[in-house]
């Protein structure tokens, strides 16, 4: 498997939206290759795709390999669609798109994905529907209203019934997704916004049509299908961002789709991970992640298991260590015995919790849907009234029914319906201009409510990779000690070797896992690793790793690192306490290295050593307390605090299930997260005076209506004029704000080219 | 007035065609990826690729 170093500057997003992902991945996917009609087809998830640079990259690349014939990367979902003939190699594809910098995960194909794709498309086309019709009968009925006085009876009657024979089908094709809805609602006894919307289509529909046979001057089928073709617009608004979301959540079942290498008797094969059964001999190469927890039986490894623990330093598993899923083999191959089944493991457990903080979230009420309770029983009322009002005035029935029709359509929810998803479509565009990836639209609105954040420390607050401190003494030291370096992948190791750049390999360097490397040289032994190896009994007045190098009998010169700080926290840290939010720093990391980075921060709420039940059990308090959190995170571990917060941001960095449990995903430096809460602010902001202006123009239209002064050319104008002023208000946040964003995109690109060096 | 009865149909006609167009189009998946679509028209590369 190739192995392309993670750190070269040619890999990841040549646009620098999103930082490289770092991944030695030697998984076999072989067994998520489909065959349909002779064809061979791969669907995969990328992560860290973001514009038409990765695009083109990804799809040159691949179009290479040997067996594929077609190639397509989906920018909006993340994912790469393959089809090839038989020699099609899975893990071929993989591995080019792994050596290129991003993160690729196999994707299992399930119909939910399709049947929300096929949602979208039916809506789309019932909105083209609708907006044919609304184009064909406007034509005649511009020509209607125009001819008020020469048009005969005949001619206006003829168009009317034109009219109504274009809006029959339309009504009845573009209009069903809310009459479906509408009579679920009512099955359940409930009134939701799509009962006064169809209760206003089939109304004015019939009314028009009973105008029509009697040969009357107004008719309404220019207002039944614009209301459906403004209404649609919205509903397909919410779909895409709800699709969105949709796909990050597919993510959490894509980390169980890794397969495992079991050995049976002395054959060695590929499996996926439901097939593993407790007690089965399970195979971790080097750079593998386990998925499923494990015993050590035979090997001894270096083990990261930062993506569990949050510590920054691996862990030496030997014989009768338990090894968490989750975890990364830096070191030899291990032999295990699975603990349990896939649907048993850490990672599975993880997931259960995650769900739970799903299901909660889900029953935030969204402000829209706050407003539509507010609004449907006064539309209804207000009708009712009417009707009842001109009946005792002595109106006809026909006349007051005219007249109830006529209200209900112009307090048409078209504004109301807009007012939400146009906002949130805007400030989504905007935040993924600045580097994030927002998920859904009430993630927006719960991340405007945010008075206190919580941020994880490895990964997060700092880059998640220790970098060597240059001192004087190590200084001539690196080149001799790289050469030993070279050979391990121990991210000490590996720090050391980007410290001192390319270079040779020291010839028969063996590693002793655990406690450090060794390799003779011109007859004399070098050694590098812990002070114990080298026979070092000095101490560094360091609180960070360190590394210790001796040649021969030399003295020991120590190395020392630290996991660097992001260039921006500073500045985010900063802008954060400026809004007055509360700040605290939850890491699983040990006691000194947490409290000395909230030191450097000036948090002065921190805790150290935290579990992931630790942190679960952290966000359920605050949440006790009234405090609204965001929770920033990247690893495993953080993954169902993240699903527990009131809002959950992860760097792009971050692992595919701690991305699905967040709300949004950024890339391009800490900066960002004030960024995020402030376009949060102003979309919400938006949002309200959307519903603002909806409710003032309510209050102008209904008086005109409810006595019985509206017309058909009246409900027309003031129905687009509303969609227009709210949909324009929400623009304004794109143009008024740009130069802001802009800004913020090239500091967030600036800040992740110098990430390296900071 | 009689040209009415002729072009009113020919009017409608035309939108159809339109109507036809568009619905081809959501059937051909061609709004399925819009982020991608606005890139797509920077990448050098020629795609001669049809969509999977």
């Amino acid at each position: 498997m190739t192995d392309v170093p993670a750190d070269m500057p040619e890999t990841g997003c040549p646009a620098g939206l999103a930082p490289p992902t770092r991944s030695a991945h030697s998984a076999d996917l072989s067994a998520f290759v489909r065959v349909k009609d002779g064809l061979h087809k791969l669907d995969l998830s990328i992560r860290g795709a973001k514009c038409g640079g990765c695009i083109a990259k990804i799809e040159t690349a691949v179009r290479a390999l040997e067996g594929v014939t077609a190639v397509r990367v989906n920018l909006s979902n993340g994912t790469l669609s393959v089809t090839g003939n038989a020699s099609l190699s899975a893990n071929g594809v993989a591995a080019t798109v792994a050596g290129l910098g991003y993160g690729v995960t196999a994707r299992s194909t399930d119909t939910a994905e399709s049947e929300h794709k096929k949602e979208e498309r039916k809506l789309l086309v019932a909105m083209g529907v609708a907006g044919f019709a609304t184009a064909n009968i406007m034509l005649l009925s511009v020509s209607v209203w125009g001819g008020q006085t020469e048009m005969g009876e005949q001619t206006r009657t003829t168009f009317h019934a034109l009219s109504g024979l274009i809006a029959l089908p339309v009504v009845l094709f573009s209009g069903q997704h809310f009459f479906a809805s509408a009579l679920g609602a009512l099955k359940h006894r409930s009134v939701n916004m799509d009962v006064p919307i169809s209760l206003a289509i089939l109304l004015a529909f019939g009314v028009s049509i009973w105008e029509t046979v009697h040969g009357g001057t107004h008719a309404y089928f220019d207002a039944c299908v614009m209301l459906l073709f403004f209404l649609l617009i919205g509903r397909f608004l919410d779909a895409r961002l709800r699709r969105r979301a949709f796909a990050a959540a597919h993510e959490l079942a894509a980390i169980r789709n890794r397969p495992v290498t079991r050995i049976t008797g002395d054959r060695v094969e590929a499996v996926r991970s439901d097939e593993i059964e407790p007690g089965d001999r399970i195979l971790v190469a080097q750079g593998e992640q386990v998925v499923i927890d494990i015993e050590v039986t035979g090997g001894g490894s270096e083990v990261d298991e930062s993506l569990v623990t949050g510590e920054s330093l691996p862990n030496y598993a030997a014989k009768g260590t338990k090894i968490y899923s989750g975890s990364v083999n830096l070191g030899d191959p291990l032999e295990g015995k699975a603990l349990s089944t896939a649907d048993d493991s850490l990672l599975a457990d993880i997931s259960a919790l995650l769900e739970s903080g799903e299901q909660r979230r889900s029953t935030y009420r969204r402000i829209a849907d706050r407003a539509v309770s507010l609004y449907v029983p006064f539309v209804h009322t207000t009708a009712f009234l009417a009707f009842a009002g001109w009946l005792l005035l002595g109106a006809g029935v026909r006349e007051a029914t005219m007249i109830a029709a006529s209200t209900l359509i112009i307090t048409c929810p078209c504004a109301l319906a807009l007012a939400a998803p146009v906002a949130q479509m805007v400030a989504a565009g905007n935040l993924f201009r600045a580097g994030t990836f927002l998920k859904s639209g009430d993630a927006l609105e719960r991340i405007s409510e945010i008075d206190y954040v919580v941020f994880d420390k490895t990964g997060t607050l700092t880059i998640g990779v220790p970098r060597w401190c240059p001192t004087k003494e190590a200084e001539g030291a690196l080149m001799s000690a790289a050469q030993l370096a070279r050979a391990s992948r121990h991210p000490l190791s590996r720090a050391l070797v980007s410290a001192a750049g390319p270079g040779i390999l020291a010839k028969n360097v063996t590693e002793e896992p655990g406690s450090g490397l060794r390799a003779s040289i011109a007859g004399v032994e070098h050694r590098l690793g812990s002070a114990s190896w080298v026979g070092s009994d000095a101490e560094t007045q360091h609180s960070g790793p360190a590394l210790w190098y001796r040649q021969g009998d030399g003295p020991a010169i120590p190395f020392i690192f630290e996991d660097a700080v992001h260039v921006d926290a500073h500045r985010a840290i900063g802008k954060l306490q400026a809004r007055g939010l509360g700040i605290e720093i939850l890491s699983g990391d040990k006691e000194d290295a947490v409290f000395s980075m909230a030191r450097r921060l000036g948090i002065e709420r921190w805790k150290s050593a935290a579990s992931p039940q630790d942190k679960a059990a952290r966000l359920e308090d605050l949440a006790a307390e009234g405090r609204k959190v965001l929770m920033v995170g990247d690893g495993l571990n953080d993954a169902a605090a993240l699903s527990l917060a009131h809002a959950a941001l992860a760097p792009g960095g971050a692992i595919d299930v701690s991305q699905a449990s967040a709300d949004a995903v950024y890339s391009g430096g800490l900066s960002t997260v004030p960024h995020t809460l402030h376009v949060a602010a102003a979309a919400k902001h938006i949002t309200l005076q959307n519903f603002g202006l909806a409710a003032a123009y309510n209050f102008i239209a209904v008086p005109i209506a409810v006595t019985g002064h509206v017309t058909p050319l009246i409900a027309a104008i003031a129905m687009s004029a509303s969609s227009l002023i709210v949909t324009l208000n929400a623009l304004r946040m794109q143009t008024g704000r740009a130069p802001k964003s802009n800004r913020n995109n090239e500091s967030a690109m600036v800040d992740h080219a110098t990430g390296a060096v900071a | 007035m009689e040209t009415i009865a002729f072009l009113i149909p020919v009017a409608l006609a035309l939108g159809a065609l339109g109507l036809l167009g568009f619905v081809w189009s959501v059937k051909s998946g061609q709004y399925d990826d819009p982020d991608g679509a606005a890139h797509r028209i920077l990448v050098d590369v020629d795609d001669d690729c049809p969509l999977p």
